[in-house]
């Protein structure tokens, strides 16, 4: 993963785009690539977003495959957020913000006006940019969300869920000593890897994470993307970065938005290496973003 | 020939060095405009420190005042008085009953006993003036004590009786003994009894328990503020119980579920104008619904607490929505990212946050409410109501109310009575608002 990362250092050689040729909007005809997924979690098909009037997501279909790590690239304000919030409902929080087309959980869809959303984001776990752990202790902080689903039985079962789930976000040894504290008392990335502990708590099928390591310096950001890797054996992952060092280093698939539209979807590798569309390839060489 | 970059001395930055073209840099100008500038400010800040002075100055001369006429009230004079509790008097038939101890006449043995004191005044007049040098109220002591230790009828007691408002007012220094005689409550011939109680050491100063366990009284030697208080306390207990949880659940309502129409807009423009309705609007209210058309009965702290609950709904609602505000969406984010309900993240997350400032909120209302006259006027709180009460039903009075009846009462007594209530009031509202303090001190979180 890392000879890769080093080859997006390549230039082309010629200069960057100017701002008003950026402004002016690319040619665009429709979504390249490949956006289906083998064995997908979930399927979303004509997805438009709008705030208010701002059409902020245009007819963008994507799969989530089982067990894969999909990274979600592109310039700020393409709407890559905003697309990952869709998928968990969290959009539903937003006046005005307006969801069509279909998005599919496991072959039901999620949009559904009978649908309950609060069992949806138990299944579909998100993980925020900046880390917010409850202002609780850390035990409480993990057994929350296993509490008022019900998922356990006895004391006893909830203790061995907490530490099961801090010994898969790897911060079990760490903490072990201090369940009690107050979570707000960790470092940025200990935070971070709590909410990570806290989202797999509830046993998800699909967590998404919203630039997870933004906030982070780069050791807790390679511990963070370590445990990703280890994630995904159990979860289907979907990731927005704004680094594609780190797309590359973790995802199996990428999506490159740009304004709105999904421009490209492909292998990691390829898209890396041999962009199809001229947007991503202008992009990942750095000539604007 | 240089001159410095930066002024020696003051640290501005100096002017052009000499030799550059005269044209006039930014920082010249900067420079010449300084001294007004600092000049404004230390006006400006003169002024500040003048008004907090003054204010201050106010706050002082206020409470002194309020000190120097009240202290004197915290004390009651006595007159020490062997009394013989005359069996035949008291209980003529031998049985010890009750009802018959009751009725029995403990002014006349009260009479008697000072009678005994002075033997030699034999004249209807001075012996009138004698016997007013004590209280009314010091029967009904000796009655409380026959009555719970029927054990001292027949012997001699030494009693402390309470002394009569006059004389009260003598000891304490509030009549003047060389003014005329005309202008004296108490004329020479009852001075010279009073000098020669003193002589024998008589009469003492003592501290006033009674102020704060009677009821209120036409006597000031009487009377006391348990009753006023303990209508307070009532009023306040279900004021707090109605308004704490309407406020705190109208302000989450409107904050986090209410969809955003013309409808809650109207709302809101409502609850905040609603603090600047003068209080006894709120009285007039109560009058006409809750007692006409309602039926609650008046005078009560039940129809009391309902006024007061209008009263205070709109400060609880403002300042619950302000702490509703300043908890971090972040916090609801996550509790929802894990799927709990918008109930669950309200109750579990938002409002143990929220909770610091909501409860500030009440106890200012409610330290408000504590010193609320206007409106409880209006719906019957101003009665002369002498027994404490003990109930939500009982007829009332509060705090606030019995200052204003006493200031407006003519005995000299009550001069000093009103005071000492205002003091109380006072401190109430005192230890209130450090308990909100320490309580927002206590509980403030840092993310």
């Amino acid at each position: 993963m890392n000879t890769l990362a080093n080859e997006i250092t390549r230039d082309t050689g010629t200069a960057a785009i100017s701002a008003a040729d950026l402004a002016k909007g690319g040619t665009f005809g429709g979504t390249v690539g490949d956006i289906t997924a083998a064995d997908p979690r979930m399927v979303c098909r004509e997805v438009n977003v709008w705030y208010g009037d701002k059409h902020a997501i245009k007819d963008v279909s994507l799969d989530i495959g089982k067990n894969e790590v999909v990274s979600m690239i592109g310039p700020s304000g393409c709407g890559k957020s905003t697309f990952l919030r869709c998928l968990n409902r969290m959009n539903d929080t937003i006046d005005g913000c307006r969801v069509t087309g279909s998005i599919e959980l496991d072959g039901r869809e999620i949009y559904d006006k009978g649908l309950d959303p609060v069992p949806l984001r138990a299944q579909v776990g998100m993980v925020f940019q900046k880390p917010n752990p409850f202002p609780k202790s850390i035990y409480e902080n993990i057994a929350y969300g296993p509490r008022i689903h019900g998922l356990t039985n006895s004391k006893a079962e909830l203790d061995e869920l907490v530490e099961t789930s801090l010994r898969k976000a790897g911060l079990w040894n760490e903490v072990k000593d201090r369940l009690d504290q107050p979570g707000t008392g960790l470092s940025g990335g200990q935070q971070q890897r709590l909410c990570i502990a806290r989202t797999i708590a509830v046993s998800p099928e699909v967590i998404l994470m919203d630039e997870p390591c933004s906030a982070l310096d780069p050791i807790a950001t390679a511990i963070i993307e370590e445990l990703i890797d280890e994630l995904r054996e159990n979860y289907s992952i979907a990731i927005v970065t704004h680094s594609m060092q780190q797309a590359a280093r973790v995802s199996q698939r990428t999506a490159y938005f740009h304004l709105g539209d999904l421009v490209e979807v492909g292998e990691t590798n390829q898209i890396f290496t041999n962009p199809s569309h001229k947007l991503t390839e202008d992009y990942i060489t750095g000539r604007f973003g | 020939m240089n001159s410095p970059a930066i002024n020696p001395g003051d640290g501005t930055p100096g002017p052009a060095p000499a030799g550059e073209p005269a044209t006039r840099r930014a920082i010249d100008i900067v420079n010449a405009s300084l001294k007004r500038r600092y000049a404004q400010e230390r006006r400006f800040r003169l002024l500040g420190a003048t008004a907090v002075a003054l204010g201050l100055l106010f706050v002082a001369v206020l409470f002194l005042d309020i000190v120097a006429k009240g202290y004197t009230a915290f004390q009651q004079t006595y007159i020490h008085v062997p009394v013989y509790f005359d069996a035949d008097t008291l209980d003529p038939t031998g049985e010890r009953d009750p009802q018959t101890l009751a009725n029995a006449d403990y002014m006349g043995l009260v009479k008697k006993s000072l009678r005994q004191l002075f033997p030699e005044i034999k004249e209807r007049r001075k012996l009138r003036e004698l016997y007013s040098l004590v209280s009314v109220g010091a029967g009904v002591r000796l009655q409380q004590m026959v009555l719970d230790h029927p054990s001292v009828i027949g012997t001699t007691r030494d009693i402390w009786l309470l002394a009569g408002a006059d004389v009260d007012m003598l000891i304490k220094g509030h009549i003047d003994r060389d003014a005329p005689e005309s202008d004296r409550r108490i004329k020479d011939s009852a001075l010279e009894l009073v000098d020669r109680m003193i002589a024998d050491g008589r009469i003492e100063k003592r501290f006033n328990t009674g102020f704060f366990t009677n009821g209120t009284s036409r006597e000031p030697e009487m009377a006391g503020i348990a009753g006023a208080v303990m209508g307070s306390f009532y009023t306040l207990t279900l004021t707090l119980l109605f308004s704490f949880p309407i406020g705190v659940g109208a302000a989450l309502y409107l904050e986090e579920f209410a969809p955003k129409n013309r409808w809650t807009d109207l709302i809101e423009v409502n609850i905040n104008n609603l603090a600047a309705v003068p209080s006894i609007v709120f009285g007039l209210l109560g009058l006409a619904v809750f007692i006409n058309i309602f039926g609650v009965p008046r005078s009560t702290p039940l129809v009391g607490a309902l006024v007061l609950t209008l009263m205070t709904l709109p400060t609880i609602i403002i300042a619950s929505r302000a702490a509703l505000k300043s908890v971090p969406p972040s916090i609801r984010e996550a509790a929802l990212g894990v799927g709990a309900s918008p109930l669950q993240t309200q109750f579990h997350h938002v409002l143990p946050l929220a909770m610091p400032g909501m409860l500030t909120g009440t106890i200012i209302g409610m330290a408000q409410a504590l010193g609320e006259t206007a409106p409880l006027l209006m719906i019957g709180m101003i009665a002369f109501i002498v027994d404490i009460p003990s109930g939500f039903t009982d007829a009332a009075t509060v705090l606030p109310v019995q200052i204003f009846l006493w200031a407006d009462s003519p005995e000299r007594g009550f001069v000093e009575r009103t005071s000492a209530a205002i003091l109380v009031l006072l401190g109430f509202l005192f230890l209130m608002n450090l308990a909100a303090v320490i309580l927002r001190r206590r509980f403030e979180r840092r993310w």
